[in-house]
């Protein structure tokens, strides 16, 4: 057991902080600080026009407190937050810890793995739209292809999928599962490739194979990587709209509305864009620690991406 | 004893059924995984492979009884509703898309390059308040974007997508360039300091050049997210504008319309990043390697 924990140390050390880096600032020249400041203008400029300005603007239109007492008025709002929570707590979790799994599995050598791979990666290159509303058609109806084959193959009636709440949200969660898991493997599959083999070599010396050696010693070396993605996985799926959009279309009567979607529907289709920005924000409270928390990750620990 | 015999002694034949069990769990898993990941896509295939004629597509089938190119001919042709401008939508797209490949490449390497090789003190912190940026997921922005593009005078104008999607791709793309970044010796910058080179010269002829493997990643990383969009394509496009997605969006809200021609065309549409994984597949690997060599 403790030979195995002191694996690590034993290859190459993976993760010092900038191995190549010299220690100590050196000065800028003038004319370099004038340079950095010419590369950092087109950014900075982006950054200002199109995130700052409106995101100040959002904040302004979302500052009457009355629009708060109206959303906590409308049960379709209270609904939506419980959807929102576990649409993205699930998808997110479930995603990234399949990505963790399957990344290890697309490590294998078999001479039929990389053909895999592309197949594996076919999601993520079909646009969402598009792929989101073949997955309503896929569900919906006795005649959609999935309940075609749970009867043909299995000889099951299945379900109405967007006649039931919890059907139609796991319908959107499995959806969105299937589109974003191919990215978050790849990038765990690069972290894996960044483990020097003779890490695995010294651990496979000490017995340390299996399970054994994902806990001892590809977990400690990924848990950073894993923690950061599964952040910003999680700031980026509240934010996700195509998915409930598409497929289950906040069907059965709204029930399956998430925060993106039901915004721009008080936004757009009911005119009242300062509800609609209220509703998004009120995500603010957990979003903005999430981003803090994966800033201060990024900032404290050296991540091999 | 012979060979079989002593493959059946309790030692060997317990190893040679563990991986006989493992090779076949192995096996299917691929399968599973192979399956799991063409089913939506076959749907897609399915509906598009349908002659026109009635409910066909609906009649739940799970083979295609008559394939026929029909919907694939309508669409490339433009000979349905809908589908009239359709190369001319596909063209906008690919126009955003491109557009902001570029833009996000640009912005992002030299972002990444003034806070990472110009020695900028604080220059972490730089990289990090720019990931701030997704504190506000890109949708929950799309109505003050609206006000804020009109004010801009960019409304309807394919640049309004554009400079949004580019602001949302870039602080993503600083932080792959910035991980990657750290493999390359700050020496080689010293060096070619010292031989007179600029501070543009670096940029163009160390680090772009070195950095090709993670610009690759940043490049498809960054038209997939424009291929993906409807949102902003939605609101700020004006319908002359409009772009495919666009499109098969409001396709998709019509009882009455070509199904089989709409998702012909929808398979049409996820040719590009195909294209574009399969043309940088190679420098793409080559950095997985490096990061797998350099650790």
């Amino acid at each position: 057991m403790s030979s195995t924990q002191q694996v690590p140390s034993v290859g190459p050390s993976v993760s010092v902080k900038n191995p190549l880096r010299p220690v100590g600032q050196r000065h800028l020249h003038d004319s370099d600080v004038t340079w950095t400041i010419a590369f950092l203008i087109p950014y900075a400029a982006v950054f200002l026009a199109f995130v700052v300005n409106p995101a100040g603007y959002a904040l302004w239109m979302a500052s009457n407190p009355s629009l708060y007492t109206q959303l906590a008025e409308d049960p379709r709002y209270l609904r939506t937050v419980v959807n929102t929570l576990l649409f993205v707590g699930l998808s997110v979790n479930v995603k990234m810890f399949l990505a963790l799994l399957l990344s290890g599995f697309f490590m294998l050598r078999r001479w039929w793995i990389k053909p895999l791979l592309t197949i594996f990666l076919l999601p993520w290159l079909v646009a969402a739209v598009q792929v989101f509303i073949s997955f309503h058609w896929m569900l919906i109806g006795e005649q959609g292809l999935i309940n075609r084959i749970l009867s043909v193959v299995f000889g099951i009636d299945g379900p109405m999928w967007f006649n039931h709440r919890w059907l139609a949200l796991g319908s959107d969660i499995v959806a969105y599962i299937w589109k974003w898991l191919p990215f978050w493997t790849v990038i765990f599959l690069a972290g894996r490739m960044a483990i020097p083999r003779d890490v695995y070599d010294a651990a496979a010396i000490d017995g340390a194979t299996g399970a054994r050696r994902f806990v001892h010693v590809v977990w400690p070396l990924l848990a950073n990587l894993y923690l950061v993605c599964t952040l910003l996985a999680t700031l980026w799926t509240f934010g996700d709209f195509v998915t409930v959009y598409f497929v289950s279309g906040g069907a059965p009567v709204w029930s399956t509305e998430v925060l993106a979607t039901l915004g721009f529907q008080y936004a757009f289709d009911a005119g009242e864009p300062a509800l609609g920005m209220a509703a998004m924000l009120s995500a603010l409270p957990v979003l903005v620690p999430i981003a803090i928390a994966m800033i201060r990750w990024l900032q404290t620990s050296d991540l091999q991406l | 004893m012979s060979a079989v015999q002593a493959l059946l002694q309790p030692p060997f034949r317990r190893r040679w059924l563990r991986r006989v069990l493992t090779e076949a769990g192995t096996i299917m898993l691929g399968g599973i995984l192979a399956i799991w990941s063409l089913i939506p896509i076959y749907n897609m295939l399915l509906i598009a492979l349908d002659p026109e004629e009635g409910e066909i597509e609906f009649a739940g089938n799970i083979w295609p009884p008559e394939p026929s190119l029909e919907g694939f001919r309508t669409a490339v042709m433009q000979q349905t509703r809908y589908l009239w401008d359709f190369w001319h939508q596909f063209g906008n797209s690919l126009y955003i898309a491109v557009a902001t490949m570029l833009l996000t490449l640009l912005t992002g390497s030299l972002a990444s390059f003034a806070v990472g090789r110009m020695r900028l003190s604080k220059g972490a912190f730089l990289t990090n308040a720019a990931l701030l940026t997704y504190s506000i997921p890109a949708s929950f922005l799309v109505v003050p974007l609206y006000r804020v593009m009109h004010g801009y005078g960019l409304l309807d104008s394919l640049w309004a997508v554009i400079a949004t999607q580019v602001a949302f791709a870039t602080p993503f793309a600083v932080l792959i360039l910035q991980q990657y970044a750290r493999l390359i010796p700050l020496e080689l910058d010293d060096a070619a300091r010292l031989d007179g080179a600029s501070a543009v010269q670096v940029y163009l002829h160390i680090y772009l050049p070195l950095m090709t493997p993670a610009l690759a990643v940043v490049a498809f990383y960054a038209m997939l997210l424009a291929w993906n969009d409807y949102v902003y394509q939605f609101v700020l496009l004006a319908p002359r504008n409009m772009t495919a997605s666009v499109m098969q969006a409001h396709l998709f809200t019509d009882a009455d319309a070509a199904w089989n021609a709409m998702m012909a065309a929808a398979i049409v549409y996820a040719l590009p990043p195909a294209a574009l994984f399969f043309a940088l597949r190679r420098h793409m690997t080559t950095g997985l390697t490096i990061w797998g060599a350099a650790g």
